[in-house]
């Protein structure tokens, strides 16, 4: 097995809820709650779960665009969780992301050049002609062609803008790549391509990644193992097969059952969750999926569940498996 | 290469757009005419002729002549030095004075930013005109201190304008993008904010010259803009204005170019937004 690339322990991250100008309330919303993930080098972890679980927030205090209140985060053996911008800056060369809005990721004011251009002229790599020499043969490598350099994002689909994103995240040749949500703003069509793009990506430019998604499905095409996420807990990780196979949490089960089946014959597992994702500040005691758990016991309300190994490669924590 | 570049791709898409063209063309003709008054004026602005007064327009006096035998194209002339100048002088002061204080309010945040927005409250809270009244009686009439009172009103818009662009900006993902590369922020405001922030400043600018010249004719109408015997295009309006049924020449010239010159800096300005807007596909290649 090939060394650890991305090292996460026990993350933490809340935002205050600011209620009015005069109450001083200390109520906090916990985005991230005592997340622990390890990614190796060339292998793709996928982060599933619903909208406002917590996964783009992983993703920024990842980056360190957000300040972790707790936690550590190893980068290829390097504590990266408390290093000021300077000496980060060595560090961000080799980990980048791609956003879920190609739209709004690219500042339209610039050309398709000047935008693939920006890492190098922040890291300062290479003279002029071989940074316009990287964007074409960048831009060629990612399936749009060199003459689009030239260009405006604006005049590109969304697939080429995401395409375009993809450019920007590799021109530094980055070890790590997080893909935030990438193509959920993209029609199935594009999905696929974009999705086969990164498949020969990974392997041409020796990337890991971070894979996040609502969808567990195109999660379970890209990624070895696959960990998921509720109100900021992970509840569950292990391999893809047997999180798509045999799903231990029943919130796993929940989001399988919720893939639409296009044979009709086949009769869908029946597992039914109510409402939606909590209420800020109402956190639960205990387990935090508990309210919408259709297995919920006194327990649950009680003691948290940690996550256990269960089989090999395989961890889950709820009390009832 | 990019910036040569960039400026004939600029006109390129801007010459896309007639209207706006022959608007420039208008603008700068009337530059042109304003700085070379003196030279082509056919007679003396503040001279009267007591032998011609009331002289509706002729061969000698092609706009004829005001109540003071004064011809009225050589007025007109040397009235749109007063008018453009107002126009654009006071623009640039608004510009020099908004666009720091709505940046740094937006950039820092905290009490800087609350104080400033509660000013530009109070500030709004007041019908502009009466502000204008109340400052240039306090002030006198006079060319800078209509530039001042312009300045002290109009800096609100223009700063708002610019923390709001700041305030979302701060906020794109090309923005973080940016910093996840490692920019930092002296990079960010070169690259990408002020790139950002520049076309709604030229257009609120462009849009704003038509409006200070108006509103300088409104000051001077109301005998609170440029003294006597200065001329200006607002002024001579409201001069002239009762005489309207036996003298038509001498408020209708006036009026004419005002509507004509605020239509062609309307215009232009929205050109401007228009070639400025990479967003708009149609317009490129």
């Amino acid at each position: 097995m090939a060394e650890t690339l991305l090292e996460i322990t026990d993350l933490t991250k809340s935002f205050a809820v600011r209620s009015g100008f005069f109450s001083n309330s200390k109520l906090k919303n916990i985005a991230l709650d005592r997340v622990n993930l390890s990614l190796s080098g060339g292998e793709t972890l996928g982060l599933v779960g619903e909208s406002g679980c917590g996964k783009s927030t992983f993703a920024l205090t990842i980056m360190r665009l957000y300040e972790p209140d707790d936690g550590r985060i190893f980068f290829a053996g390097e504590d990266i969780t408390h290093l000021d911008e300077k000496s980060l800056k060595p560090v961000r060369k080799q980990m980048q992301m791609v956003f879920q809005d190609p739209f709004a990721s690219l500042d339209l004011r610039l050309t398709v050049e000047q935008i693939i251009c920006e890492p190098l002229e922040i890291h300062n790599v290479g003279t002029k002609a071989e940074r316009v020499a990287e964007v074409a043969r960048l831009l060629e490598r990612v399936g749009l062609s060199a003459e689009d350099m030239h260009r405006f994002p604006g005049e590109f689909s969304g697939g080429q803008q995401q395409r375009i994103g993809i450019a920007r995240a590799l021109v530094l040749r980055p070890k790590l790549l997080i893909c935030d949500e990438l193509v959920s703003a993209l029609d199935v069509s594009v999905q696929a391509q974009i999705l086969n793009l990164l498949r020969d990506l990974q392997d041409e430019f020796g990337l890991s990644y971070l894979f996040i998604s609502h969808n567990i499905a195109i999660t379970a095409f890209m990624s070895r193992r696959i960990g998921v996420m509720y109100l900021g807990r992970l509840v569950e990780i292990g391999d893809s097969s047997r999180i798509v196979n045999t799903p231990r949490h029943p919130y796993t089960q929940a989001l399988l059952a919720a893939i639409p089946e296009p044979d009709p014959s086949k009769v869908n597992m029946e597992i039914v969750v109510k409402g939606d994702i909590e209420e800020i500040a109402q956190r639960p005691t205990g387990c935090v999926f508990r309210h919408r758990c259709p297995i919920a016991q006194e327990i649950c309300a009680s003691e948290e569940p940690q996550l256990r190994i269960i089989e090999e490669n395989h961890q889950t924590a709820c009390h009832f498996v | 290469m990019p910036k040569s570049n960039n400026l004939r791709l600029l006109w390129r898409r801007f010459a896309r757009n007639k209207l706006a063209v022959i608007a420039l063309f208008f603008i700068i003709l009337q530059i042109i005419f304003t700085v070379a008054a003196p030279y082509i004026a056919p007679y003396n602005p503040y001279k009267g002729d007591f032998l011609a007064t009331w002289e509706t327009p002729n061969r000698l006096h092609w706009l004829g002549t005001d109540d003071l035998g004064r011809d009225v194209l050589s007025r007109l002339l040397y009235g749109a030095r007063i008018s453009i100048s107002i126009g654009v002088l006071s623009q640039l002061a608004i510009a020099l004075v908004g666009i720091p204080i709505g940046a740094i309010a937006g950039l820092k945040g905290g009490w800087f930013d609350y104080v400033i927005m509660r000013v530009i409250d109070v500030l709004s809270s007041l019908p502009t005109i009466l502000f204008y009244i109340l400052l240039m009686i306090a002030l006198g009439a006079g060319f800078w201190n209509l530039i001042l009172a312009m300045t002290l009103t109009g800096w609100i818009g223009i700063a708002r304008l610019v923390r709001g662009q700041v305030l979302s900006l701060k906020k794109t993902d090309f923005i973080r993008a940016s910093r996840a590369m490692g920019a930092g922020n002296w990079y960010i405001i070169k690259k990408h904010i002020l790139r950002n922030v520049m076309t709604p400043i030229i257009v609120s600018v462009a849009l704003g010259i038509p409006g200070a010249m108006f509103a300088e004719a409104g000051l001077s109408f109301l005998g609170l803009g440029i003294p006597a015997p200065q001329a200006s295009w607002g002024q001579m309006v409201g001069m002239y204005q009762a005489y309207i049924r036996t003298a038509w020449h001498l408020t209708v010239f006036p009026s004419i170019l005002l509507a004509l010159t605020m239509l062609a800096w309307f215009l232009f300005a929205d050109g401007i937004r228009e070639a400025l807007d990479t967003n708009n596909k149609f317009l490129n290649c």
